[in-house]
């Protein structure tokens, strides 16, 4: 019998935005435990929430670029649970009315496209984080209490690990260009949860799902759908029921397990937010949202593909990430060589990103200084070779301009005919064998003399102009031996 | 409408209060009165009026996206019951 893998996933995203959703307590990652908390975030009494304006702007952007439907008329609820992350004893988020329906994503896994419906994008806030380093008890670091997210929640449309995965990272891709989040997996600004099913084949029902929470990175996304639905099949091959339940993740085994079933006991028992009111939008407002949206990474993909004559390969690695195609785009404006400008960022480049363990935004060196670099060689100032020890070089922190570290290291080719002629003169006097070699049909000589001219010039010689030179001279000498 | 003692119970559990068995019954009868005093509304005929989902004829109540200092860690913490490592100290939950 063949199984089929049913996923849903919702996708929590922190927004880019400077302060919480409902207070004015900075959003910045990583400050001291509750050093970015305030009455409204801990939910003393008496207090009451301001929804941030640029919270809006974002769950537009992010709808636009999603294909959604932005809601004219949407509102906040409340999401009663206990359970100490969260202060208020209730998340306020968006249940009845959210701010965005109805969109979808194109993917392409396997060889095939196709497209994973969203269902919804709501705002909510984030919870605490809970650190469990005290012997006798649970300890709250409220810094991340009412960070602003979207969730983003996608129809059951998902088939296999692969399509989470390019599904989660098209989503992650997405959002980054349109400035919505700043997408560090590292910091938790984007986590996946997981639904996810089995049934035979060609069913219309579908089966018990269980639901995973919480997966921080594209891999444990993957391993954890891997792992799930081969234990749904294994089970339901057994004749064993299938609960519905949370399980959770553990990465580092690479296995699921049960949650206890009174941890996961959730009647959430929502009501509409009474602090809080409608959120109307304009159509002029989400009207001129779509015409801001920057271009998203397709559309890029396809302008380089027909205005820089790139390979689809090319378009698609200098578009994964948003700091890649500015580094592109910056150095193309500048220099007009697109294909070998996409070359130098897709193979020079990354091996020392990797070795400095840096992102392109981190590269100590100006789109200007790489357009710099290219000029040197294309002018024959330098060989190509050098031009990729120039450019490690370039990495180095205090490191000059391109010409600075050739003039500094005595890197410059000798393309000066007539110095280069008198080196060349000297090495044939002293080859006469060559000479011989060459008159009698063997070509391979001319190569020996290259050779010899390289090593003379400790490799300075510009190559071609070393070559034309040699073939000139060694004629005129066998003319002359006529 | 009435309810139903596994129902008292139930809600006692969502609210973590931990009732006996005695305090059960008082729950049931003064949740009985609260639901049937709400339900009178309910005999009002609302064919033509129009779906209220807040009572304020307010919309977009916004601020601006700007940051203002938080507490001090003294102030933060000052009503905890308890406190570990600059946190709240709460009863153990499961990780």
């Amino acid at each position: 019998m063949d199984y089929e893998i049913v996923i849903g996933m919702e996708i929590h995203v922190e927004m880019a935005t400077k302060t919480k959703l409902f207070c004015n307590c900075t959003t910045e990652f990583g400050g001291n435990e509750n050093t970015h908390a305030c009455p409204i975030c801990l939910a003393m009494p008496g207090t009451l929430p301001v929804l941030n304006e640029k919270v809006l702007d974002f769950a537009i952007k992010a709808g636009l670029a999603l294909n959604c439907e932005i809601q004219h008329y949407s509102k906040f609820d409340r999401k009663n649970y206990f359970y100490p992350d969260l202060p208020k004893a209730y998340q306020t988020s968006q249940f009845y009315y959210p701010i965005c329906k109805d969109g979808y994503v194109e993917i392409e896994a396997g060889g095939k496209k196709k497209k994973i419906g969203i269902t919804r994008i709501h705002i909510e806030e984030d919870a605490g984080k809970l650190l469990h380093e005290s012997v006798d008890g649970t300890l709250l670091d409220a810094n991340r209490c009412g960070v602003p997210l979207v969730e983003i929640v996608s129809e059951p449309d998902i088939r296999s690990a692969e399509e989470a995965q390019v599904f989660a990272e098209k989503v992650r891709n997405i959002l980054e260009y349109t400035g919505v989040s700043d997408c560090k997996m590292e910091e938790g600004s984007l986590r996946f949860d997981v639904n996810l099913s089995i049934r035979e084949k060609g069913a219309e029902a579908f089966g018990t799902r269980t639901e995973m929470k919480n997966l921080n990175s594209f891999r444990a996304l993957g391993r954890a759908v891997q792992y799930e639905s081969k234990r749904q099949v294994i089970d339901i091959k057994k004749g064993r029921e299938i609960i519905q339940e949370t399980r959770k993740w553990d990465d580092v085994k690479g296995v699921s397990s049960a949650m206890r079933s009174k941890e996961e006991a959730h009647d959430y028992r929502y009501f509409p937010e009474p602090d809080l009111v409608p959120i109307i939008l304009s159509e002029e407002r989400i009207e001129e949202a779509r015409r801001t949206l920057p271009e998203l990474p397709e559309a890029k993909q396809a302008r380089y593909v027909r205005d820089y004559g790139l390979p689809q390969y090319d378009a698609e690695v200098l578009t994964a990430s948003k700091a890649t195609s500015q580094f592109f785009e910056k150095t193309v404006a500048l220099y007009d060589e697109p294909k070998q400008i996409s070359n130098w960022i897709m193979v020079e480049i990354p091996p020392f990103l990797k070795e400095k363990e840096i992102s392109i935004e981190e590269i100590p060196f100006q789109p200007e200084d790489l357009v710099e670099l290219l000029t040197l060689i294309q002018k024959g100032k330098i060989s190509g070779k050098i031009g990729k020890k120039v450019l490690s070089l370039m990495f180095e922190e205090s490191a000059g301009s391109p010409s600075q570290i050739v003039e500094e290291n005595q890197w410059a080719q000798m393309s000066d005919a007539g110095e280069l002629s008198d080196i060349i003169a000297k090495i044939i006097d002293e080859n006469q064998k060559s000479l011989d070699d060459i008159a009698k049909g063997n070509k391979k000589a001319y190569g020996y003399l290259t050779g010899q001219v390289m090593k003379a010039t400790k490799g300075q010689a510009n190559p071609q102009l070393a070559n034309q030179l040699i073939r000139e001279m060694v004629e005129k000498k066998l003319n002359s031996r006529d | 409408m009435s309810i139903s003692k596994e129902q008292a119970s139930y809600i006692a559990e969502l609210t973590r209060l931990e009732l006996k068995e005695n305090e059960i019954e008082g729950f049931v009868a003064d949740l009985d009165k609260i639901i049937n005093y709400v339900d009178t509304i309910n005999q009002l005929d609302t064919t033509d009026v129009e779906t209220t989902e807040h009572i304020l004829d307010l919309k977009n109540v916004t601020r601006e996206d700007v940051v203002a200092p938080s507490l001090s860690i003294e102030e933060v913490l000052k009503n905890a019951p308890e406190q570990e490592m600059n946190c709240f100290k709460v009863p153990r939950v499961l990780e």
